[in-house]
Order: structure tokens, then C-alpha cells, then sequence
């Protein structure tokens, strides 16, 4: 354990050098966070203009949503971009062999190479507007419900990390499927506002088969106070269900990786 | 006369027969536009839709017309143009009697071309779940409709061509198309229709070229009202605009080449 931490560190410190030999490119991140975050704001506004809701949601509890959607996209940005995004071209050139041969978990390697620190700005923002939204919502969290969310947005994390590392996986097979990654992004989008503003069929959708539900709107209502001890332990069982499907999907893949090239 | 067609023959037929080869890709890529599906699935639940002047006939109409206009209007030419001025593949292009422009056009334009199967079948099925019951504007109209697309489509791709130009200054100048992507998204019509937003932000959004991008062309193709000179018009001067920029700073960037790689 104390030796991946050590390669963690040393991991982390040096993708951190390198991104950092591009400072223009953290105004350009910040630009687009803000940016995107401003224009999420507005498109939620205009479903509450006139007294209107949305879903039988508040105002600011649907901008806890989309805080926890920001956060998760800040997430996605420092370590699953930069780090799932690059097996597809490992496995094109071949040089998955190199990372195989050495002494560490092949899954941990590929996840945990790079940080991005462009994410962060992202991160925070989401961070920030869950705090003030939850406020004004009203919310007065226990410790226990603190702690609640805390572990369903880890649920979440979880969930995003496996769908995007299962589908970098078939990448074994099919090679070319940086795309998936893409389509898996743009349909997460939907996450940005809550589950049950969905027309009912596209809500079993989200819930059981691209849980977008279980991303964000479950921790959101746990900040809320309003979590219920089915949807927590469907939260847990999902997040383990899905790492684990991971972790399963990677050993039987990696019996198929016949190398690449030269 | 005869030369210009042969070139433009040989190079969509060469540029065809190679995104041929990429047409699960481009499947993909076909589902990861289903933006304006999922903000249709939202209004046609929102309560705010009530306010605004088009029916939930004429809403369904509209989505679906501004989800075929994003797929045929999808430019990723910054991309593209970066790795080829990095690695060097830019240099033979330069020595050919052939402006480069002109390449990477006909290749959008045959990527466009393997897209419509795809896009055919989505528009079929969302039809069969239901908007089929909106009915579909006459032919003359979704004809001219598509034509503007096309032409939305050339002031997209002039539009990121511009930006592109920032490659010869910079190595990573792929980042800004994540900042023109943000205006392009909430200011186009893509995530709402324009008579949702408050008039000051219309104001702000009609002074944009991001209209003509999407909701002039969706709304024609949908068979909605459209002030059709005034809106061809402002595509003509923005693209009257952009044309001159276009080519002063790629003469200028030209200069600046290092031709890097091989």
C-alpha cells in the first residue's frame, strides 16, 4: 500500500511538471469553466423564469445539481480524461506491453498516470455553488448527512470512473473507440439537471442503464435531507457493481491483447 | 473550368472512400450530438414551455430540424490542423498547386456524406416514438432548409478556420475551440429556442454569428416563421467578414511555419 502511495506522489508531481510547462492553457480552462457554468445557470434559469419549476425541484436545489454535475466534470478532467483517454492509443502502438511488464496493478497504472491539474478550477466552482445552493436552499446538514454525501458522492465518482474505464477497455477489441469516451460524455450532460424532470421512460433509462440518476441527483437530495435508505444502499450497490464489473472486464480483456505493430 | 472539377471529384471521392473507413466511429459520433434531444425531452416536460409562442407540435419540430442541422454542421478542422502542423504532414500539402483549405473542407464534406445513414435512422426513430404525430413540413421548404444548412455549416467551418490560424503561434492551439464551443452552445439555439431567452441576452445573442449556426437553419427546416432574406443576409456578412481575416492571417501565420516533425 505505502509503495503505491510513494508512486502515486511521484506519478502526480511529474504529469504535474508537464502541464505546467502550458500556464496559458489554465486561463484558457478557467475561461471555460466559468463560461460553461454561466451558461448552465442561464439555461436553468429560463426553465424557472415566471415562477416556473422544473421537475417538482426548487431553483436552488436543481443549482445543487448542476453544482455536483460541475464537480464531477472537474473530477473527469484531472483524472479520467488524461488518463482513460490514453489506453486507446496505448493499445494502437503497443505500448500496453511496457506497462504490463511492470511490477504494478496494470489498472491502477492506467488510471492513476496523469493528473491534470486544468480540472481543478472545476472542482471548486462545483464545490462552491453545492455549499451556497445548499444554503439558500435551507439545508442544515447533520454530521451524519455530511458524511452521507461524502460517501454517495464518492458512489458517484465511482460509477463515472467505471463507465469510462469500461469503455476504454473494450478499446482491446475494437481499438478505435476514443469516441465512446466522447458519447459517454455528451450524453452524461443530461446529469445536469434533475432526474425527474425526464419524461418516465427516459427516467428508468437514466437510473438503470446510464445512471446518470445515481451521479447526481442521489447525493444532491442527500445534502438536501431528503435521502432515503433504498436509493443510499442502491447508490452502494451500483458503485460496487460497476468497479467491480470493471475489474472483471480488464482481466478477461487483457487475455485477448495480442500487442500491436513493429 | 474542367480542372477545378476534376480536383473537387478526385478529392471528395479520395476523402469519401477514407471516412469509410471510419463509419463505426462516425456512428458514434452521430449519437454524441444528441444534445438537442435531451433538452427536447426536458421542454416538452417543462412547465416554462407553456410561455413560449411555439406549440409542443412546432417544439418537437424544432429540436429534431436543430439536431440534423448540428450533425451536418459539425467542424473539428482546429484539431485536424494542429496535428498536422506539429508533426509536419502540413509541409507536402503546402508544396502541392492546391490551397490547404481546400482539403480539409472536402474532407468535413465527405464525413458529412457517411453521416447520413445515421442521422437518418435516429431522425426515423425518435419519429416512431412519437413526434411522428407533429408532421413534417412540404419538401420546397426542409429542401431550402437543408441548403441552409449547408451554408451554416461553411460560416462554422470559416468561423473555426479563423481560430485555427492560432496554430502558428501556439502548440496547443486546439484549447481555444473549447472556449468558441461554449458561445456556440448556449448562444446558437442549440439548448433552447430563442424566444425562450429574456430580450436583453436575444439582443446579445442576434449581434453573434452563432444564430445563423443553428436556429435560422433549424427553424427554416422545421417550417417555423423566418425573416428569410434578413437571416441570409446576416450569414453573407459574416462571412464577408471572416473570408479576408481568414486569409491575412493565414498569410501572416504562413510565415511563422517551422515545419516541424518529419
Amino acid at each position: 500500500m505505502g509503495r503505491y502511495l510513494r508512486t502515486l506522489r511521484e506519478f502526480w508531481s511529474s504529469s504535474l511538471a508537464i502541464e505546467l510547462e502550458y500556464p496559458a492553457n489554465a486561463l484558457i480552462e478557467l475561461l471555460s469553466v466559468l463560461g460553461n457554468l454561466a451558461g448552465s445557470v442561464v439555461v436553468l434559469a429560463l426553465f424557472y423564469c415566471r415562477g416556473h419549476g422544473l421537475g417538482g425541484w426548487s431553483w436552488d436545489e436543481a443549482l445543487v445539481v448542476l453544482g455536483i454535475y460541475t464537480l464531477l466534470d472537474g473530477f473527469t478532467s484531472t483524472l479520467l480524461q488524461p488518463n482513460l483517454g490514453a489506453i486507446v492509443n496505448h493499445v494502437r502502438t503497443g505500448s500496453l506491453d511496457f506497462v504490463l511488464l511492470k511490477p504494478i496493478d496494470s489498472q491502477v497504472w492506467l488510471s492513476a498516470r496523469c493528473f491534470s491539474p486544468w480540472g481543478l478550477p472545476g472542482v471548486l466552482a462545483g464545490l462552491a455553488l453545492i455549499v451556497l445552493a445548499a444554503g439558500r436552499a435551507g439545508a442544515t446538514p447533520s454530521l451524519l448527512t455530511l458524511l452521507g454525501t461524502i460517501l454517495l458522492l464518492l458512489c458517484s465518482a465511482l460509477i463515472l470512473y467505471s463507465l469510462w474505464f469500461v469503455l476504454a477497455a473494450t478499446s482491446i477489441w475494437f481499438v478505435k473507440v476514443w469516441n465512446a469516451t466522447e458519447v459517454l460524455r455528451s450524453t452524461l450532460v443530461a446529469g445536469r439537471f434533475p432526474v425527474s424532470a425526464y419524461p418516465p421512460a427516459l427516467r428508468t433509462l437514466f437510473t438503470l442503464v446510464l445512471p446518470v440518476a445515481f451521479l447526481t441527483t442521489v447525493p444532491a437530495e442527500a445534502i438536501l435531507g431528503r435521502a432515503t435508505i433504498p436509493w443510499v444502499l442502491a447508490s452502494l450497490g451500483m458503485a460496487m457493481a460497476s468497479l467491480g464489473l470493471s475489474r472483471g472486464l480488464w482481466r478477461h480483456a487483457l487475455r485477448y491483447y495480442t500487442s500491436a505493430s513493429s | 473550368m474542367s480542372r477545378t472539377l476534376r480536383l473537387a471529384r478526385v478529392l471528395l471521392s479520395v476523402q469519401y472512400a477514407y471516412m469509410l473507413e471510419y463509419r463505426a466511429e462516425i456512428a458514434l459520433w452521430a449519437l454524441s450530438g444528441l444534445l438537442p434531444l435531451i433538452m427536447l425531452a426536458l421542454w416538452s416536460g417543462a412547465a416554462a414551455a407553456a410561455d413560449l409562442s411555439l406549440s409542443p407540435a412546432e417544439l418537437t419540430r424544432y429540436f429534431l430540424a436543430a439536431f440534423v442541422v448540428r450533425q451536418f454542421t459539425v467542424v473539428w478542422v482546429i484539431h485536424i490542423f494542429e496535428e498536422d502542423a506539429l508533426q509536419g504532414r502540413l509541409s507536402p500539402y503546402l508544396l502541392q498547386p492546391l490551397h490547404p483549405f481546400w482539403r480539409y473542407l472536402a474532407s468535413h464534406i465527405a464525413e458529412q456524406a457517411t453521416r447520413v445513414p445515421f442521422v437518418l435512422a435516429i431522425v426515423l426513430a425518435v419519429w416512431l416514438l412519437g413526434a411522428g404525430a407533429s408532421g413534417w413540413p412540404p419538401p420546397s421548404t426542409w429542401l431550402l432548409g437543408l441548403l441552409v444548412t449547408h451554408l451554416a455549416f461553411l460560416l462554422r467551418f470559416l468561423l473555426q478556420s479563423v481560430i485555427t490560424m492560432a496554430c502558428f503561434w501556439s502548440e496547443r492551439a486546439a484549447a481555444l475551440d473549447r472556449l468558441l464551443l461554449i458561445p456556440y452552445l448556449f448562444l446558437s439555439g442549440l439548448v433552447a429556442p430563442l424566444e425562450a431567452f429574456p430580450p436583453g441576452l436575444r439582443r446579445l445573442a442576434a449581434a453573434t454569428p452563432f444564430p445563423s449556426m443553428v436556429d435560422f437553419p433549424a427553424r427554416l427546416l422545421s417550417g417555423g416563421e423566418v425573416d428569410l432574406l434578413g437571416g441570409l443576409a446576416t450569414m453573407a456578412a459574416w462571412i464577408a467578414l471572416l473570408l479576408p481575416l481568414y486569409l491575412l492571417l493565414w498569410r501572416a501565420g504562413l510565415r511563422r511555419y517551422a515545419a516541424m516533425g518529419a
